[in-house]
């Protein structure tokens, strides 16, 4: 498959330039900050625990993503129809797939900025105490991870509509199945009727159990395996949908 | 070669048959106004000149470049205006232009030259620093014009490139388009049939997905004298697709 990196990198910053554009960016990096700190310090009991880590803020990720990440993917395929820009940019002299890689990129690179400033909770714990550098680092990297296979999903959903609304709800709704399938609730409803091997396979592709596993400090294989599979899946899906539904 | 050349387009949409093999050819030097009422079935036949929406049967080309089976050669030989001249709204005309001028491969002083070139022909120069939304329509149009010609193609299509636009703007296009004609093929979609006369060198007239006009606007008109009077071209367009188009 011939690929253009020159055309990624391109789309990729015109996109994440366009972030920048409008207020949006700044609205969502404090709601970001003001909801995993909030979250932390009052739900997560960060201070009355006593301990200094990082886990009460990292606990609240995968909900938080839910949510905010596909506020961040929705625009990316339906503005490009409601605008009917997307006849534009396919008329161009580009492949499908490095403008779905360009424009993913750009929405991750972005989640990536929010990330690096909650960076901040980490010098205070490393003023408060001496927290395990090591499952700080690995909880960031699973929690990128995962707001990459969040937004790869938003981004593949954003694709199908020309409503930016709908592509955010439907986002959401598939995301807060995949943090749900690994929950007690979901997992108690299937054990009573489903075979082991079904249940297993759900909860082996719950975000919420494999985040938990990074956020452990263990760099579990199959807990990236699984976040990066996601975002190829969802990003090869995301092409198929582009080049099937262009007339939309 | 001819350097747009399509045979047998047909494209349905659910049970409607939007366009029913469409033929057409256009040579270099030629400009061809593409004529029909509303929902005749002209902007699918451009969509699927330029490649972006794929036929149901039928082949296009663009310079010898079969549009679906290379899709990139085709594409970079061609510039398009979309219907309703769309635009990434939070960039800068500058920085939009330069954007498509990149995804098409210039760059350097090759670009910059490009980009010169577009502020004096399309005349830009109040608005290259202004944001594509807060536009008037008249400049939006020329952002989309501008897009379409910055790498110089040999073949344009342009969805209603006037819309829009009051007289004098509309006679700005049109001297535009037709101080790049020669050396390019162009294809117009207009309803607007003063523009015809005024610019094209063919007319291609089409109604319900079918072609059912094509020849230069004299031809056209000397046909349909009547009585040693000739008609007005609206007068023509509409007896020849009134019928249908009820």
């Amino acid at each position: 498959m011939k690929t253009s990196l020159r055309t990624i990198a391109l789309v990729f910053g015109r996109e994440f330039r366009a972030y920048f554009a409008t207020p949006l960016a700044a609205v969502f990096l404090l709601v970001f900050l003001a909801l995993s700190a909030g979250l932390a310090f009052f739900a997560g009991g960060f201070f009355e625990r006593g301990q200094a880590d990082l886990g009460p803020f990292f606990a609240w990720h995968p909900w938080l993503f839910l949510i905010l990440m596909p506020a961040i993917g929705m625009r990316l395929w339906a503005e490009e129809r409601r605008s009917g820009v997307i006849e534009l940019l396919m008329t161009l002299p580009v492949r499908v797939h490095e403008v779905v890689i360009g424009k993913f990129l750009a929405a991750w690179a972005f989640t990536a900025v929010a990330l690096v400033l909650t960076m901040g909770f980490w010098l205070v714990t490393l003023y408060l105490g001496s927290p395990d550098n090591g499952i700080v680092a690995a909880s960031y990297l699973g929690s990128f991870l995962m707001a990459g296979a969040f937004l790869a999903i938003a981004a593949c959903i954003s694709a199908m509509t020309k409503n930016q609304v709908i592509a955010f709800i439907l986002s959401a709704i598939v995301s807060f199945l995949l943090v749900m399938s690994g929950t007690d609730l979901v997992l108690a409803a299937l054990r009573g009727w489903a075979p082991a091997a079904v249940v297993d396979l759900v909860q082996s592709l719950s975000f919420i159990t494999n985040f938990d596993r990074l956020t452990r400090g263990v760099l579990e294989a199959p807990a990236v395996i699984l976040f990066l599979s996601t975002i190829v899946l969802a990003l090869w899906i995301n092409v198929q949908v582009v080049d099937a539904k262009k007339a939309a | 070669m001819q350097l747009v050349e399509a045979t047998g387009l047909v494209k349905t949409f659910s049970r409607l048959r939007a366009v029913d093999g469409v033929s057409l050819s256009v040579s270099r030097g030629e400009v061809v106004g593409f004529l029909g009422p509303n929902g005749a079935g002209k902007s699918t036949t451009m969509k699927m000149l330029t490649g972006f929406l794929e036929p149901d049967a039928g082949t296009a080309s663009i310079a010898g470049h079969d549009v679906f089976a290379d899709p990139i050669a085709a594409r970079r030989r061609l510039g398009y205006l979309p219907e309703g001249a769309p635009a990434y709204g939070d960039m800068t005309v500058a920085d939009f232009l330069a954007f498509i001028g990149r995804m098409r491969g210039l760059s350097g002083t090759l670009l910059n030259d490009r980009l010169a070139e577009m502020v004096e022909r399309v005349n830009l120069t109040g608005v290259w620093n202004r944001q594509i939304d807060a536009l008037s329509k008249g400049f939006k149009r020329r952002v989309g014009i501008a897009q379409a010609l910055i790498h110089d193609p040999e073949v344009l299509i342009l969805d209603e490139p006037t819309d829009g636009l009051d007289p004098n703007q509309k006679h700005d296009m049109r001297e535009l388009i037709a101080s790049i004609a020669p050396g390019k093929a162009i294809v117009i979609s207009t309803h607007i049939l003063e523009e015809v006369e005024a610019i094209c060198s063919r007319v291609v007239i089409i109604a319900e997905g079918r072609v059912v006009a094509d020849a230069t606007p004299a031809a056209l008109l000397d046909a349909a004298i009547v009585d040693g009077i000739r008609p007005s071209l609206e007068t023509v367009f509409r007896s020849i697709t009134g019928s249908k188009a009820a």
